[in-house]
This record gives C-alpha cells, sequence and structure tokens, in this order.
C-alpha cells in the first residue's frame, strides 16, 4: 500500500482546511518561485522523466504533450486550459481537488503554464459543480492577493493569470476540442484534427487541454523529483492516482494509490469490499463508462494501470471503479450507459447521432428478451460501424460498454432472449 | 426540439449583475466577448427564477452583441438552461448506472409518491421539480440529488424523503452525505491519510 508519505493529495476528504492558510500547511505554494526557476523546458523534461501520463483518461505522456507548445511566439499567447468538465460516470476524483485543495491546482496551473509558456489558464468546470467552482474563485482571489499568480506571479517576474469558466451540463465538453467551442461561447461539438489544439485551440491560439488531476500533482513532482514519482507503479505506468470506487462495495470512495495496485487489494483495503465478499462479484468496470467491462475471473488478479487494463481488453480511463454484485441486471446496467451515451452525443456525426440511438433501442429490448438471437451480432456489429467513425471519440466510448458486455456476458442476453420468447409464447 | 417560451415581460440585468457580467465578459480576450455567452446565460437563469424566456435570450445576445440565433444555439444545447419555468426546488436525480446500482430508482419512486411528479413534471403547488439527469460526478456518494445548487448524497428512501419534507416547509438542511461519513471517505473513517498533516 501506498505510503501516507507519498500522497500528494493529503487533504482528499476535506478533512484539513482548504483555504490558502491550509494549502500552505500541506506544503502548497511551497518556494513555488524555485521551481519556475528550473526553467520551461527543463520542467517539461522532468515531467517527461516522472513518466505521468494524463489522468483524464487517454493517458497520453504529459511532458511530451506540453512540448508541443510554440516555443516562440507568432504574436499569438499561448493558453492552458484545465479541463473539469468531470463527467465520466463513475468519477469523482477532480472534484475533490477543486473543493478541498483548489491551491494545488492553481499551483500546478503556474508551473505547466509557465513551462509551455502560456499568459493565463482558463479552467473549465463543469457547470453542476457550483459549490466546486465558488471554492475555486475564492482560491483565486487569494492567490492573486498573496502575489501568488498575477503580475509577477510568486517573485517570478513571470505573468500568469487563472480564470474560471463555468459549463452547463454536456458531457461531450470533456472532449478537449468541444471544450474549446464552449469556452469560445459556442454548442460543445468537437472539432476535426488536425488542426492540434496546440496549433490552434482557443480563439485561433496554442492550447493546450489537460486533466485536474495531471495538472494538480505537477508541483509535487518537481519537489520531490521526477524519480519519486518514477519509482512508483510500474514502467511506464508510474506514479500515484485517485481512484473512485462506487457500486456494490461497503464503503464506496474515493483515495489515492500506487498505479499498478491490484484491483482485489484496491477494493478489500479501502472499499471495504464487495457487498457480501469477493465471490458475490459479478463484473467491473475498471475505469468509468466508456471502458469494457471485466467479469470476475479477470478481476481476480489484474493490475490497476493502463497497460494491464489494456492487456485484457479494457482501459485504466479515469480509474473509476464501478462494481456490480451478482444481484445486478448486468444488460441493464450497461442500457443505462447506452442512454447516456444516447442522451449525450452532440449529434454532429451521423454515425453517433443516429448509431448511439440505435443501440440503445435495442439494449432495452435486450434487458426485457424481447429480441432475436441474431441481433446481438448486429448490435455488435452497429457498434464497429460507429467504432472509428466520428470525429470524437464519443462514439467509441458508446461502443465499447456494450462489446465489453457481449465479450463476456453472451450466455447471459441469450438466456434473456430465450426466456423473453417463451414468456410471449406462452 | 426545446420550444422557447415569450413571456411578453422585458428582461434586463439588476445594476448588481450588471457588474458580475462586466466581470464575466473582462475574463475573456478582447474582442472575443461571446465566450462569455455561457455565464451571461446563467446570470440571467439566476435572475428569472431559475429559467430562461426568450426574452432573457435575447437580452443576453444584444448585451454581448451575438445574434440571438448563435445564443439561442447556446441556451438550447447546454442542459442546465431550463427553456421553462421550474419548481423552487429542482430536483435532479441522477439516473446513471453508479447511482442505479446504490438504489436511484427508490428515490424516484419517493417523487412519485410524495410528491406526485414523474421525470419532467413540477408539482401542482410549483414547489418541486424533478429531472432525472446523468451522471452528476459523485459517484462514491451515489445515489445523489441536486436540489437547486447543492449535491445531497448518500441517499435512501428514508432520508430523501425526510429531505423533502424539510423542504417543503422550506427548511434547507445542510448538503453532502446525508449519512455519517466524512466527505468521500469510506464510511467508518479513512483508510489513508492517518498521519496528521504536516508530519510527512
Amino acid at each position: 500500500m501506498l505510503k501516507d508519505q507519498d500522497r500528494i493529495f493529503t487533504n482528499l476528504y476535506g478533512q484539513d482546511d482548504w483555504r490558502l492558510a491550509g494549502a500552505k500547511r500541506r506544503g502548497v505554494w511551497d518556494n513555488t518561485k524555485k521551481l519556475l526557476e528550473i526553467g520551461n523546458d527543463e520542467i517539461i523534461e522532468q515531467i517527461k522523466g516522472s513518466g505521468l501520463r494524463g489522468r483524464g483518461g487517454a493517458g497520453f505522456p504529459t511532458g511530451l504533450k506540453w512540448s508541443f507548445m510554440p516555443k516562440e511566439s507568432d504574436g499569438r499567447p499561448n493558453y492552458l486550459i484545465v479541463n473539469a468538465d468531470e463527467s465520466e460516470p463513475g468519477t469523482c476524483k477532480d472534484r475533490e481537488i477543486m473543493r478541498f485543495d483548489p491551491h494545488r491546482l492553481l499551483e500546478g496551473c503556474l508551473v505547466a503554464g509557465f513551462a509551455m509558456r502560456a499568459i493565463a489558464a482558463y479552467i473549465y468546470i463543469r457547470g453542476e459543480f457550483v459549490n466546486e467552482a465558488i471554492h475555486l474563485n475564492e482560491a483565486i482571489q487569494e492567490a492573486y492577493a498573496d502575489g501568488l499568480i498575477g503580475k509577477n506571479a510568486c517573485g517570478s517576474g513571470y505573468d500568469f493569470d487563472i480564470y474560471v469558466h463555468r459549463g452547463a451540463g454536456a458531457y461531450i465538453c470533456g472532449e478537449e476540442t468541444a471544450l474549446i467551442e464552449s469556452l469560445e461561447g459556442n454548442k460543445g461539438q468537437p472539432r476535426l484534427k488536425p488542426p492540434f489544439p496546440a496549433n490552434v485551440g482557443a480563439w485561433g491560439c496554442p492550447s493546450t487541454v489537460n486533466n485536474v488531476e495531471s495538472i494538480a500533482v505537477g508541483p509535487e513532482i518537481l519537489r520531490r523529483g521526477a524519480e519519486w514519482f518514477a519509482g512508483l507503479g510500474r514502467p511506464n505506468n508510474t506514479g500515484t492516482k485517485l481512484f473512485c470506487i462506487s457500486g456494490h462495495v461497503n464503503n464506496p470512495c474515493n483515495v489515492e494509490e500506487e498505479m499498478g495496485i491490484p484491483l482485489r487489494e484496491l477494493i478489500e483495503k479501502h472499499a471495504g469490499g464487495v457487498r457480501g465478499g469477493w465471490d458475490n462479484l459479478l463484473a467491473i468496470i475498471p475505469g468509468g463508462s466508456s471502458v469494457p467491462l471485466l467479469p470476475k475471473s479477470i478481476c481476480d488478479d489484474v493490475l490497476m494501470d493502463f497497460d494491464s487494463l489494456r492487456e485484457v481488453q479494457s482501459g485504466l480511463g479515469t480509474a473509476a471503479v464501478i462494481v456490480m454484485d451478482k444481484s445486478t441486471d448486468v444488460i441493464a446496467a450497461i442500457e443505462r450507459l447506452s442512454h447516456f451515451y444516447k442522451h449525450e452525443s452532440c449529434g454532429q456525426c451521423t454515425p453517433c447521432r443516429e448509431g448511439t440511438g440505435w443501440m440503445w433501442r435495442v439494449m432495452q429490448r435486450l434487458v426485457t428478451g424481447d429480441a432475436d438471437l441474431e441481433e446481438i451480432d448486429m448490435l455488435i456489429d452497429v457498434s464497429k460501424r460507429i467504432e472509428g467513425h466520428t470525429i470524437c471519440a464519443l462514439g467509441d466510448a458508446a461502443a465499447w460498454p456494450i462489446q465489453g458486455l457481449v465479450r463476456h456476458f453472451r450466455p447471459v442476453i441469450e438466456e434473456r432472449i430465450k426466456n423473453g420468447k417463451a414468456v410471449k409464447a406462452a | 426540439m426545446s420550444q422557447v417560451i415569450t413571456t411578453g415581460k422585458a428582461f434586463e440585468f439588476t445594476p448588481e449583475n450588471k457588474e458580475k457580467a462586466a466581470v464575466f465578459i473582462a475574463k475573456y480576450p478582447e474582442g472575443r466577448q461571446q465566450s462569455a455567452v455561457m455565464p451571461l446565460l446563467d446570470l440571467a437563469q439566476r435572475q428569472n427564477e431559475n429559467w430562461l424566456s426568450k426574452e432573457c435570450i435575447e437580452y443576453v445576445g444584444q448585451y454581448l452583441g451575438v445574434p440571438y440565433m448563435r445564443v439561442l444555439e447556446v441556451a438550447s444545447f447546454y442542459t442546465m438552461y431550463n427553456l421553462k419555468p421550474v419548481g423552487k426546488y429542482f430536483l435532479q436525480l441522477c439516473r446513471t448506472t453508479p447511482c442505479w446500482l446504490r438504489g436511484c430508482d427508490d428515490l424516484v419512486k419517493v417523487c412519485e409518491d410524495k410528491l406526485g411528479i414523474h421525470n419532467g413534471e413540477t408539482s401542482e403547488d410549483g414547489k418541486f421539480t424533478l429531472l432525472e439527469v446523468e451522471c452528476l460526478g459523485a459517484c462514491v456518494n451515489a445515489p445523489v440529488v441536486q436540489v437547486n445548487d447543492d449535491f445531497y448524497e448518500d441517499l435512501n428512501a428514508e432520508n430523501f424523503s425526510a429531505l423533502l419534507d424539510k423542504l417543503a416547509k422550506d427548511e434547507v438542511p445542510p448538503h453532502g452525505p446525508q449519512v455519517d461519513r466524512i466527505n468521500s471517505a469510506p464510511v467508518g473513517g479513512p483508510t489513508t491519510l492517518l498521519e496528521k498533516t504536516g508530519d510527512a
């Protein structure tokens, strides 16, 4: 188990004061000037060296992403954009950072913004997080008043502003180019790439969009050293990670653990175990709603990191662990997710707009068994026609849970259909 | 598509909200005031009893020099802009899988039994509106209902019913977990961060 001294989010549960005084007590804003003195490019090198991979779901190497930003300005300013649109079902970790440790995020914005030569950060927070946005805004006021951000931030000679932009209820705005559209005051519909945001992002300027957790861990990595972070977890899957454990466990919770912790250990140490015991486990969605579920046989010994979960045809995603015990109607559990994607499709690409609705309607009939056996293959076929054929990954995300369900629980679906037919015949 | 309601009543920001609007607009680069469409729609909604009439949407467009249609596009795209009146207590009940696994269906039933309202409906006295929404992002405290701005967490039929009783009397109890736990820490107390802050 990760030692407390290696934990970054030391106010995860809000036990301590979230304001500036409390944050400083926890080591946030401790000689940040010295971190900036490391220098733009060297900061990026150290983040690369730490092995940090994006905490928002895709797992792209964070330092590498920062390095895509132009080093010389052509007259356009660079922007850092923080993706705080946390909406992936199962995920509720960035919320804790923003309401209980907002200064850790702000310090991260300064350091990351400085490294990528940005003049400002925009934190795009989902609209429902009203109270979290209030904490963030108050923390920003405190940071300005204390000279930590704004003109000559932390006495570094560097000017840096931070702003909060609230969303208004659209999952799609977690997609980086939809987020940028939304920031510009438009409908949140993703853009075609290229151009990538690092060339043409917000208001036509170079921009980098990073998840809250990715940004918030930056200063601590620099303070303790890239090798400290890289020494946690496994190669290519380093560091600590916030896990959200929901569903059928005795004590659902958020917890910061080491990357690569066995799934079973994570649940039994921190969430009080599966309701009714490990043997009562049916399946787990290990990384938020978009990743395929895993049956118990895989959950028994899988490790919680990017590469391990990829090997079992799932993913770490946002590290949101959704646990389902044997009482669960697993078809209905996935049908709910299909409804989610149908509801959240932005409507721009036909395969997604039409396909998510089509898949949800079939899934509804699979729940009641009012379907034909051939429709299972047809459903998979349709999901493959959506996957990879849309501008953004929402189409993929809608397809994968269904593919996972059929991969692991096909006999359950078939039995439901047979029973449905029997009921109809009677 | 959503129908926009015309009330015939002109809308204008209060002086206080004009000051707030100026702060919002100043956040964005010069000439990019369209970026303030979202915060200004939110501001208008807050001033207008939590919903946006056609007049509100037109006003925000004029305020920012953005065509009405561009503002309407935004107002109708995002679910948090209410294009029709809602009750004094707007109950947004999360229906997505993590909340469903923890019994959100029981909460829907409480609304039906107690308030006589179904998804999308407002109670006769105008006090409550129920809307089933997608994931609210508080999944380890499921099931969750957002009442206006606040999340009420770890609900069940009993404590949700008690919450509605209080709201009916215009008593607004503290939001957050409605069972004995510290925010998103496990019930029974944290398994981590047991060393005192600053010890490390």
